[in-house]
């Protein structure tokens, strides 16, 4: 399985690697005290881990040359195959709703409140998957759009007192439009220009909010956001987080329900073909800009909802939930997840934002692990955690 | 449309000349020292964006773990310098051995980092080598914060106050004297590599034609990996000098300084390395300006709208060619 020769590779990478990190793994200089640490264990580890990490990278790659040589036959994963399966479908959905329909009455305010993130995050994710997963597009900067939700829900509310409920469908209007104004002088170019310019707009949001203080009150940022009502009855504090966590239960549904309908409509295949190859794409007749444009759209659609919702959950919101950081999180969820495969979205933010809630002790390495995540799915698992499907006509004999 | 392009240019120039010349004429000290400070930025600028543009001339792909590399490269030079220092060095070897062990190492990140996140995508979709890209950036920031330290670290100044050049200190320090004259000095050197000699062309070669260069015998791998290092090597350079410039380093201080040198490589034309320089240069005095005589925290803003406008208007950037895609 393992030959001498990768034996010895991998002893030379594990060396090479050890050279590397010296500086900054080893040395540990306080500029304050004048005092140099040397770390010298950290380097018996980078050797070892590196040694162990080559090897198995090395498979890998042989794994895949091997599985492209052979060429089998694409399987289906194992859960778009248990959905399929209508003995099993109908208890498993019926599992899952009992499951989430009692988690707010049995589990504490505190793990209510980690669910309702993560399920934000959810939609945000499954959002994105529209713009990045079928649409092919990097947006780098998708922060902005939920900031502009979270923002026209503060501001309308503390100037006019505008409830949630009226505000929901006016900042979806509000992000649309500044996903319209943004994608349309960008969306003519190149791809890859497009990351930076999202990149970009997402710190101009940024730094506007953080500047402007007439408008979005600076770097302070606005409080004392309500918690919405119901029929004009205000929950106490314990009651509206159960019902912000079915609201944004409602919303996950809502936007399940379209992404899946979208997926399988003309304007989703061609939002994959376009992906796939736009000149063949444009060849046949779609519109290349306006269908990227609508995409676009869409996905800041989705981000602004997220956004009210975040604004209405924590009360609070300051230009610092709104970093560069908090995009490359829902970009994570999508491409960890699986580009394109709305379950596979939704199992990568379930696991990627709950586990460093839970997993406290090593929450500080959440950013580390992502971003060596990202390399090694798109190294070796480019279709992400759970592939997408697409839909394909069967034939079935008619029985005579 | 060509017509309104020319005459709105011609609008915004005449606009900005005017007041131009009426603020130099106001207090030309004061603009002779935004000049150059901008001229000081945007060689940094240069340094960075050059690595930027030869790696997308070869194999169109933003690098966005340069960036990273260049903070690798001045968080090197600061380990170095200080354990130099408190063993009691001479400070001159300190300085020399700080630059060689920056340059050694960002190129040794820049060659491993290509041979992990890109290699194997040569022939994937460019959406998944930039995903990596941002991958290998994410993954680097946070390997220094965790190894290091988030806060931000004093650099002492390895560049020294020259005597000969107190006279003119007032106007431009001898650190910016030398960042300037060091960029210059390694433009000219790159100019020379990629001009007259055998890799040189060689990269020239694969940034044409990768696949016709390998069927002449170029060893496509190899020049890229080159392209790598020797971009890696000026990033690390522009690291060290902007350390030395301000006075202290982070872990984040790549990501910016990164995307700030990317905007200059599409200002100038990406792919085109006298593009970059110019864009670099340009991107650098404006901003130096624009911080000066309007709002200065409004700094990124500008350089994004810039960006934005060269990108709607001329998407090659000065000095790029118009490309059509191709089946």
């Amino acid at each position: 399985m393992v030959t001498k020769k990768e034996i010895k590779l991998s002893f030379f990478i594990g060396l090479w690697f050890m050279v590397l990190t010296f500086p900054i793994m080893v040395i540990k200089v306080n500029t304050i005290t004048n005092t140099v640490i040397f770390r010298w264990p950290n380097l018996l580890w980078v050797g070892i881990v590196c040694f162990f990490a080559s090897l198995i990278w090395n498979y890998l790659l042989r794994m895949k040359e091997e599985k492209k040589k052979a060429d089998t036959k694409d399987d289906i994963p194992i859960v778009h195959r248990l959905l399929q399966n209508e003995k099993f479908k109908i208890p498993f959905l019926a599992a899952l709703a009992i499951f989430f329909l009692l988690y707010p009455f049995v589990f504490s305010m505190y793990h209510t409140s980690i669910l309702i993130s993560a399920l934000i995050y959810v939609m945000l994710g499954l959002g994105l998957n529209i713009v990045v997963g079928l649409a092919g597009l990097l947006d780098l900067g998708y922060v902005a759009f939920y900031a502009v939700g979270a923002y026209t829900y503060a501001l309308l509310n503390l100037h006019f007192g505008i409830s949630f409920w009226v505000v929901l469908p006016i900042s979806a209007v509000f992000g649309a439009i500044a996903g319209t104004l943004l994608g349309y002088p960008v969306l003519r170019l190149r791809g890859d220009y497009l990351a930076i310019v999202t990149l970009g707009f997402g710190e101009i949001i940024r730094i506007v909010l953080e500047n402007w203080d007439d408008f979005s009150n600076g770097p302070r940022g606005i409080g004392n956001i309500p918690a919405p009502s119901f029929f004009g009855h205000q929950f106490g504090q314990h009651d509206s987080v159960i019902y912000i966590y079915f609201i944004v239960i409602g919303l996950v549904l809502m936007t399940i329900f379209f992404v899946n309908r979208l997926e399988n409509s003309r304007i989703g295949r061609a939002w994959i073909a376009l992906r796939d190859d736009e000149i063949a794409c444009q060849a046949m007749g779609i519109d290349k800009f306006k269908t990227k444009l609508t995409a676009f759209t869409l996905g800041a659609t989705w981000a602004a909802l997220g956004g009210v919702v975040f604004a209405a959950k924590t009360s609070f919101i300051n230009p610092m939930s709104f970093t560069i950081w908090e995009s490359i999180t829902i970009l994570c969820v999508v491409v960890i997840g699986g580009m394109g495969s709305a379950i596979g979205v939704i199992a990568g933010a379930l696991v990627l934002i709950l586990l460093p809630e839970y997993l406290r002790a090593v929450a500080e390495y959440r950013m580390l692990v992502f971003g060596a995540l990202q390399v090694i799915v798109m190294v070796f698992k480019p279709e992400g955690l759970i592939r997408s499907v697409r839909k394909i006509y069967k034939f079935k004999k008619v029985k005579e | 449309m060509r017509l309104f392009k020319i005459i709105l240019g011609v609008a915004v120039v005449g606009i900005l000349g005017f007041l131009g010349i009426k603020e130099i004429i106001a207090d030309p000290v004061y603009f002779l020292e935004l000049f150059l400070g901008g001229l000081t930025r945007g060689s940094i600028y240069a340094l960075i964006a050059l690595g930027y543009t030869m790696v997308y001339g070869i194999i169109q792909l933003i690098n966005f773990a340069h960036g990273e590399i260049y903070m690798i490269g001045a968080m090197t030079a600061l380990i170095v310098a200080s354990v130099l220092g408190l063993w009691g060095w001479n400070s001159a070897v300190i300085v020399i051995l700080a630059f060689v062990f920056a340059i050694v190492y960002s190129c040794a990140y820049g060659f491993t980092v290509e041979k992990i996140a890109y290699m194997p995508l040569r022939t994937a979709p460019r959406l998944s080598a930039l995903i990596s890209a941002i991958g290998m950036s994410l993954f680097l920031q946070n390997y220094v914060m965790l190894a290091q330290t988030s806060e931000y670290m004093p650099f002492e100044s390895l560049i020294p106050d020259f005597k000969f050049w107190e006279p003119f200190s007032h106007i431009i320090t001898s650190v910016e004297m030398t960042i300037i004259v060091t960029t210059v000095i390694v433009m000219i050197l790159l100019g020379i590599l990629i001009k007259f000699t055998k890799i040189g062309k060689a990269m020239r070669a694969a940034a044409q034609d990768k696949i016709m260069a390998s069927l002449v015998g170029i060893n496509v791998n190899r020049v890229i990996s080159t392209t790598f290092v020797v971009g890696s090597a000026t990033a690390a350079i522009g690291g060290v000098l902007i350390a030395c410039h301000v006075g202290q380093i982070n872990f984040y201080i790549g990501f910016l300084a990164g995307l700030k040198a990317f905007i200059a490589a599409v200002l100038g034309g990406i792919g085109s390395i006298p593009g970059a320089v110019l864009g670099s240069l340009v991107l650098g005095i404006s901003e130096s300006m624009f911080t000066g005589y309007f709002w200065s925290e409004y700094e990124d803003v500008f350089a994004f709208s810039i960006l934005v406008i060269i990108l709607i208007f001329r998407p090659s950037g000065i000095l790029g060619r118009d490309e059509t895609s191709k089946v």
